[in-house]
């Protein structure tokens, strides 16, 4: 029996495109749903109940929420094909614990330089610069952040690239020259069609956002 | 050559109690280090630069951070006694969902009134009248959350103590805690979760590893009285 899968997602969304990444460089086939946040559909609203967000992967009719639970399971049932978590466990440990910086550090500031203003704002520039900083180093001189092949933080971080336009713009502050590495790196993954095919334009999520400031924060 | 392990925590840290059940119930041995989190010890410094937070533990020498990420690694490791995790795919998307549900959801309750002087955020002893209210019906309707996804069953994973069970239980070392501070009975809106939570109790890696109801409680009233409230 052919897998049934869905994918319930924003164009915009960060974490939806972790499930795009992975689901592509497992070459599998997948329905895309585009939601509309402000007007939910009854079948998100069934699918996630606790949190009523996105993304949600739907494999033949079970749901699955959270990106990175939904990355470890595409991970799990797909493993004979481009595996993005190590084998060992303390490797895999690793992948884990710089994936969850990732949600706690850089997701965080990124929100608060575009939502905010005057000091507010400025602290949340300083936490994201200190963050890719961190991570740069995490890095270091390796291809991806799996090492040699690309893998599970990879999937976890490349999503923010098409957001650095908006980061930057309403920042005022530029990343390349903060963290020369790390667009080095994005440049890179972007060279991947599993990853250029699934990031939203970064013009359309600039546009997004300016739209979102002026609705929802008052900002202009 | 035998493993050597560490455990980097502090007695009251429903975090690291995690931990140490997990170790219970692979039954390793390990050598456990109470942190004084007003005075870190430069190994945890060391072992923790990004995040400078227990628990952390050691393996031959190699730090893993995280609470849920170490639970998962001695999951995998001694991965021949006591499975936490389901093997099915689809059953460990849900234990991970409802472990992380718990630290998004009930966290902050708890985890405000360890970090006292970092979180200024909602507390529920702290806080006065309308927040209080508010902060208690979140953390009761996350509760009751919990206790619909548990059902009859009698772990969450079904007949068998597992991952979401063990990360969701350290937190009830501090329901005395909250019910003191807020005023109010878990047992009356939750019966079946405290019944878990018994149930859960019996289990020796449980009971030995979580601190006692009182000490978190005389804890939470030493950081009060520290931080002037």
């Amino acid at each position: 029996m052919a897998d049934e899968v869905v994918l319930l997602d924003c164009y915009y969304s960060m974490f939806g495109m972790r499930a795009r990444v992975a689901l592509a460089e497992k070459g599998v086939e997948y329905e895309f749903r585009e939601e509309n946040l402000a007007n939910k559909s009854q079948f998100l609203l069934e699918m996630n109940p606790i949190h009523k967000k996105i993304p949600v992967l739907i494999h033949n009719g079970k749901p699955i929420c959270e990106s990175l639970i939904i990355v470890e399971y595409i991970d799990e049932v797909w493993k004979d094909k481009s595996p993005l978590l190590p084998s060992d466990s303390y490797q895999r440990a690793q992948a884990r614990f710089w994936a969850d910086v990732i949600d706690k550090k850089v997701s965080v500031a990124g929100k608060g330089i575009w939502s905010t203003k005057g000091e507010d704002q400025e602290t949340a520039k300083k936490e994201m610069i200190d963050a890719l900083k961190l991570l740069e180093g995490e890095l270091g001189d390796k291809r991806y952040f799996g090492g040699d092949d690309f893998g599970f933080v990879d999937v976890a971080l490349i999503p923010f690239y098409c957001w650095f336009h908006v980061y930057e713009t309403f920042g005022n502050f530029s990343i390349e020259e903060n963290c020369p590495k790390l667009i080095k790196w994005a440049k890179k993954c972007m060279e991947k069609e599993s990853v250029s095919k699934s990031l939203a334009d970064p013009n359309k999520v600039y546009e997004f956002i300016v739209g979102m400031r002026k609705m929802y924060y008052g900002l202009e | 050559m035998a493993d050597e392990l560490v455990l980097l925590d502090v007695h009251v840290s429903m975090f690291g109690m995690r931990v140490r059940i997990a170790l219970a119930e692979k039954g390793i041995e390990y050598e456990y280090r109470e942190e004084n989190l007003a005075n870190k010890s430069t190994l945890l410094l060391e072992t923790n630069p990004v995040h400078k937070k227990i628990p952390v533990l050691i393996h031959n020498g190699k730090p893993i951070c995280e609470s849920l990420i170490i639970v998962e690694y001695i999951d995998e490791v001694w991965k021949d006694k006591s499975p936490l995790l389901p093997s099915d795919p689809y059953q460990r998307a849900k234990a991970r969902f409802w472990a992380d549900f718990v630290d998004k959801k009930v966290l902050f309750f708890f985890c405000s009134c360890f970090c006292l002087s970092v979180f200024v955020k909602k507390k529920i002893w702290r806080t006065k009248g309308e927040e209080l209210e508010a902060a208690k019906k979140e953390l009761i309707d996350a509760l009751e959350l919990l206790e619909g996804e548990l059902g009859d069953k009698p772990y969450f994973n079904g007949d068998n103590f597992g991952f979401p069970d063990l990360a969701i239980i350290t937190f009830y070392s501090w329901f005395h805690t909250y019910e003191t501070c807020a005023n109010f009975s878990i047992e009356k809106h939750c019966p079946k979760l405290i019944k878990w939570a018994k149930r859960c109790m019996e289990r020796e890696s449980v009971s030995k590893s979580l601190a006692d109801p009182v000490t978190v409680y005389e804890f939470v009233l030493m950081l009060k009285k520290k931080y002037g409230h």
